[in-house]
């Protein structure tokens, strides 16, 4: 089996180098891939100024929801409503657990909402089921036909 | 149009008319009658004096039956044309001689009928005795006039009578008219000023007033009626201009009220805007530094244990459970603010089933202690059921915290009825409260006990106090040190 990568959209770079250490201390291997706004998430995915993204798309997406420029939600929204990347797993990972952010996060078609805890050690055993759950359990759908 | 509807003057006009109508016909009747029974006296009389005068003249012939002589003396009445016919009667009672004008010979009876004068139809007829003498008859004298002098009198009478009437009919009809206006002109004026005053409602006029009689009263008494209605009008409409003042002065200071509550309305929503982004900043943007915080410290703790050494780890492990419980106290603080901004779903609540999945949560995810709970069953409450259940989990996580040093930790939920208000309570036998500080129970960031003694924020109980208040109800504690706590609350 050969478990696909990791597009992390994650502003922060503590955050960033948090989520990275969490995710190796559990051996999870895949290479990530960092957006640090919801433009370069959007590029990664489909090319940058239109053009076509490379082929394989990440196994999952862990989104932040606060990014600058293009926030979360959008980018969860250009996600969903782009043939290619409609039924990419996307997974909200960020520090709110305000209600009309869980539930925007649903209505938008999110696969799932984890709040980040502030507890490092809870943070890091949070990263690694996701990682595992994502990565190895979960049946991917199967990738869409070139446009 | 019927006698009650006719107008005053003709009424006047009709019995004035009647009245002397009727005095005058029975006048002349009277009169009529009495002329005619005048007159056949009259006649009867002279038929009576003429028939002892013929009978006087007549003894002769009849006492010697001389025909001629009789006939002779029958004969003069020819000079009187109302005498239709004669006859004189012997003694036996046969005809010894008669007279007739034109054809009235038919008329004279057979054999003389009893003595005396009567009228039979158009006639009068009289027998008279023929006597010689005082006491020796003769025979009898029959005599009969027509009546036509009679009715010719009727007749005149009753023409002088009849233009007598008409005259004098004509005489009362126009001193009716002329006096009639003596006592409806009052009235009338009377009526045209009553109509005139309620058709226009101009109460200002006044009916003219024509003497002192009972009219003239009733025409005083309702001008001074018009003059009342005329003030109470005139107050009336002074009250409704008053009342229109005093509606437009209400009416402006709504406004106004209105106006100021649609500011405080803005600047609420506003507010509460404000808050609500603020809430969502802090929920998104507090927490980040403090997971560095404490991430790093775990990368230090991690990675650099042995050249942190015991002090170093030991200061390390503050920092992040600082961090931490700064979190705990953010996430508590925002739960507050929800409570704040939630909108209200009234429905029924079954909160002796909510307590029960409280506290089987609780049991699930701490097995190691055992603490006894008491849920009275049945209870039930109007309000929202998500800000009830955080009352609930309040409280109850509150009595299980603080009976945690308890043997024999017992917690119990029922209801009371005081004043038709149900109370519900939740007694613990735990570590209690001193009374003193009771007031400080809800206050935010208020405790009555160290985060040593049992860990907290002080922000459960401010939040339990605002959702109750929310509901409109009332929350208060009772409880000593040692001996446990009482919370009741009413919704």
């Amino acid at each position: 089996m050969n478990p696909g990568k990791i597009l992390l959209v994650e502003d922060n770079p503590d955050d960033v180098t948090l989520t990275m250490r969490a995710l190796k201390s559990h051996n999870i291997t895949n290479d990530v891939i960092v957006a640090q706004d919801g433009v370069e998430a959007i590029d990664y995915l489909f090319g940058a100024t239109g053009r076509p993204a490379p082929g394989d798309l990440p196994a999952v997406v862990l989104l932040d929801l606060k990014l600058p420029k293009v926030n979360g939600m959008e980018v969860l929204q250009r996600i969903r409503s782009d043939e290619r990347t409609r039924l990419l797993p996307v997974v909200i990972l960020t520090s709110s657990d305000e209600e009309r952010d869980v539930i925007d996060g649903y209505s938008l078609g999110a696969n799932s909402y984890v709040r980040k805890p502030v507890d490092f050690v809870e943070f890091t055993k949070a990263a690694q089921q996701l990682g595992l759950y994502w990565l190895l359990m979960n049946q991917a759908p199967p990738s869409p036909r070139g446009p | 149009m019927s006698i009650r509807d006719w107008p005053i003057k003709r009424k006047l006009t009709a019995i004035l008319l009647l009245i002397s109508g009727l005095v005058l016909v029975l006048t002349s009747v009277a009169f009529v009658t009495y002329e005619v029974v005048t007159f056949r006296q009259t006649i009867q009389s002279h038929l009576a004096t003429r028939s002892r005068i013929l009978a006087a003249n007549s003894t002769a012939a009849l006492a010697f039956a001389n025909e001629a002589d009789a006939r002779e003396i029958l004969d003069a009445l020819k000079y009187d044309p109302h005498m239709v016919a004669a006859a004189l009667y012997g003694q036996d009672g046969r005809v010894l001689a008669t007279y007739s004008a034109g054809a009235a010979a038919g008329l004279i009876p057979a054999t003389p009928e009893p003595d005396g004068y009567r009228f039979e139809g158009s006639r009068l007829v009289g027998f008279t005795p023929v006597a010689q003498g005082a006491n020796q008859r003769l025979g009898t004298l029959y005599i009969a006039s027509d009546t036509k002098d009679v009715s010719d009198a009727l007749r005149l009478s009753g023409i002088i009578a009849v233009i007598v009437l008409a005259i004098a009919m004509l005489a009362a009809y126009a001193l009716a008219v002329a006096l009639h206006g003596r006592i409806s002109a009052p009235i009338l004026a009377l009526a045209e000023t009553a109509t005139a005053a309620s058709t226009r409602q101009d109460y200002s006029l006044r009916a003219p007033k024509f003497g002192e009689d009972e009219l003239g009263t009733l025409t005083d008494a309702f001008n001074q009626m018009l003059g009342r209605i005329e003030e109470q009008k005139q107050e009336l409409q002074q009250h409704a201009v008053r009342l229109e003042q005093r509606v437009a002065e209400r009416t402006r200071e709504i406004e106004h009220r209105n106006e100021a509550l649609r500011r405080n309305a803005a600047e609420l929503l506003a507010a509460n805007n404000e808050l609500d982004a603020f809430a969502y900043s802090v929920s998104h943007d507090l927490r980040a530094p403090l997971r560095s915080i404490d991430g790093f410290s775990q990368v230090l703790l991690e990675d650099y244990a042995t050249q942190l050494g015991d002090a170093g780890r030991d200061s390390l492990q503050r920092v992040r459970a600082a961090s931490q419980r700064m979190a705990t106290l953010i996430d508590d603080l925002l739960k507050l603010a929800r409570v704040t901004r939630a909108e209200m779903r009234t429905e029924r609540v079954d909160l002796s089933g909510m307590a029960r999945e409280i506290v089987f949560d609780i049991q699930r995810t701490t097995p190691d202690r055992r603490v006894e709970f008491a849920i009275a069953p049945g209870l039930e409450a109007r309000g929202d059921s998500r800000l009830l259940r955080v009352v609930l989990d309040n409280l109850l996580r509150n009595s299980w915290k603080y009976t945690g040093k308890q043997p024999q930790p017992r917690v119990e939920f029922s209801a009371v009825v005081e004043n038709g208000d149900h109370v519900f309570v939740i007694k613990d036998n735990g570590a209690g409260f001193d009374m003193t500080y009771a007031d400080k129970l809800f206050g935010v960031f208020q405790r009555l006990h160290s985060a040593a003694e049992f860990e907290g924020t002080g922000v459960g109980l401010a939040t339990v106090h605002r959702i109750i208040t929310r509901h409109g109800g009332r929350i208060w504690a009772d409880g000593a040190v040692d001996k446990g706590a009482t919370f009741y609350f009413t919704l």
